[in-house]
């Protein structure tokens, strides 16, 4: 299955809602996670825990730490989400 | 198996790069049936984490600082376990100002909140437990050899000193019960907790050079291992001692 920039957006925005209540209007690709959607570091990582599950991906920490916007974590994503 | 018919409380799981997460799951391995803890913002994170485990195990909530949750913990845990046999501590805080500013900077507000986390906590989590604890019963801890000061360690290595005292006093306390205390003095390994300690790489560095069998910085199981054996029934009569599981790292100069 691919998964479309679409599909991210939208799964990402729920995740977000579900984790930390962000409203999914405020889910857009250059809001930044910390300043933007004020998502500190601990609900970081629920996300990123939320995220591999529901998108069936792995997100190592080294990838973390460059995940800065909303469209960074849809680009790694999608990219991931490919199968090789 | 290493824990058969064991049930084990065990906290500190909170992604799946946490020591206690390598814990829970080489537990569950060798026949044990688990429970753990989570509190606060980071509950739900470990209840997520908790479903990666080979089976998922309950997540009662105890945040040590609470006495409410440490009363509350006996009556929360026969929830789903008639007793305890052992227990793992993975507890650890320093706030950010505690951290890599030198130990002359802190105040006791930051100072202060790293040992009631990471030192007092260790006793207070046997005393609220002790009703549950069958003879024979083993409680560990996690450490980082605090008999000489690191780069930026600051507070939490005083907090870690302080926990290696209480866990001689602990021993001495608990014999009585027939239950041993002790603590494994891992090397560094790439955690949550560790990602607060500025300039880490200097301990991965170090250790790298030193070690004399080496060391994986993101490989918990040995420490993880050293935990399971210390909650068997092979170390019947060792109690108040740690256990360095660093690689060798400590026996040796430079």
């Amino acid at each position: 299955m691919t998964l479309t920039q679409t599909d991210v957006l939208t799964g990402l925005a729920e995740v977000l809602d579900e984790v930390s209540g962000v409203p999914a209007d405020k889910v857009v690709r250059e809001a930044t996670f910390e300043n933007d959607l004020e998502v500190d570091s601990l609900t970081m990582v629920e996300v990123v825990v939320a995220c591999e599950e529901r998108f069936g991906v792995r997100i190592p920490d080294e990838a973390l730490e460059n995940l800065r916007t909303v469209g960074d974590a849809i680009d790694y994503i999608a990219a991931a989400g490919v199968p090789a | 198996m290493l824990l058969e018919g064991k049930r084990l409380l065990i906290t500190g799981v909170l992604t799946d790069s946490s020591i206690a997460f390598s814990v829970a799951r080489l537990a569950q391995e060798q026949g044990a049936t688990i429970v753990l803890t989570g509190f606060g913002r980071s509950l739900s994170l470990t209840n997520r984490i908790a479903k990666r485990l080979p089976s998922s195990p309950p997540v009662i909530e105890l945040d040590v600082t609470s006495e409410e949750d440490l009363e509350l913990l006996p009556k929360r845990l026969r929830e789903h376990v008639d007793g305890v046999d052992g227990i793992l501590h993975a507890i650890g805080f320093a706030p950010a100002a505690a951290l890599g500013q030198g130990v002359l900077e802190t105040s006791w507000e930051d100072a202060g909140t790293a040992l009631h986390v990471s030192t007092w906590s260790y006793p207070a989590l046997a005393r609220a437990a002790l009703p549950l604890l069958a003879p024979g019963s083993s409680y560990v801890g996690l450490d980082f050899d605090a008999r000489v000061a690191w780069p930026a360690y600051d507070w939490m290595g005083v907090a870690k000193a302080g926990l290696e005292s209480a866990n001689r006093y602990l021993a001495r306390d608990l014999g009585a019960h027939g239950v041993r205390s002790n603590l494994v003095a891992a090397g560094p390994l790439k955690t949550m907790a560790a990602k607060a300690i500025p300039g880490f790489h200097q301990f991965e560095d170090a250790w790298a050079q030193r070690a004399p069998l080496g060391w994986d910085v993101n490989d918990p199981e040995p420490t993880a291992k050293a935990c399971v054996a210390l909650m068997s029934d092979w170390f019947p009569k060792t109690t108040g001692q740690i256990v360095y599981v660093d690689g060798g790292f400590s026996a040796v100069g430079v």
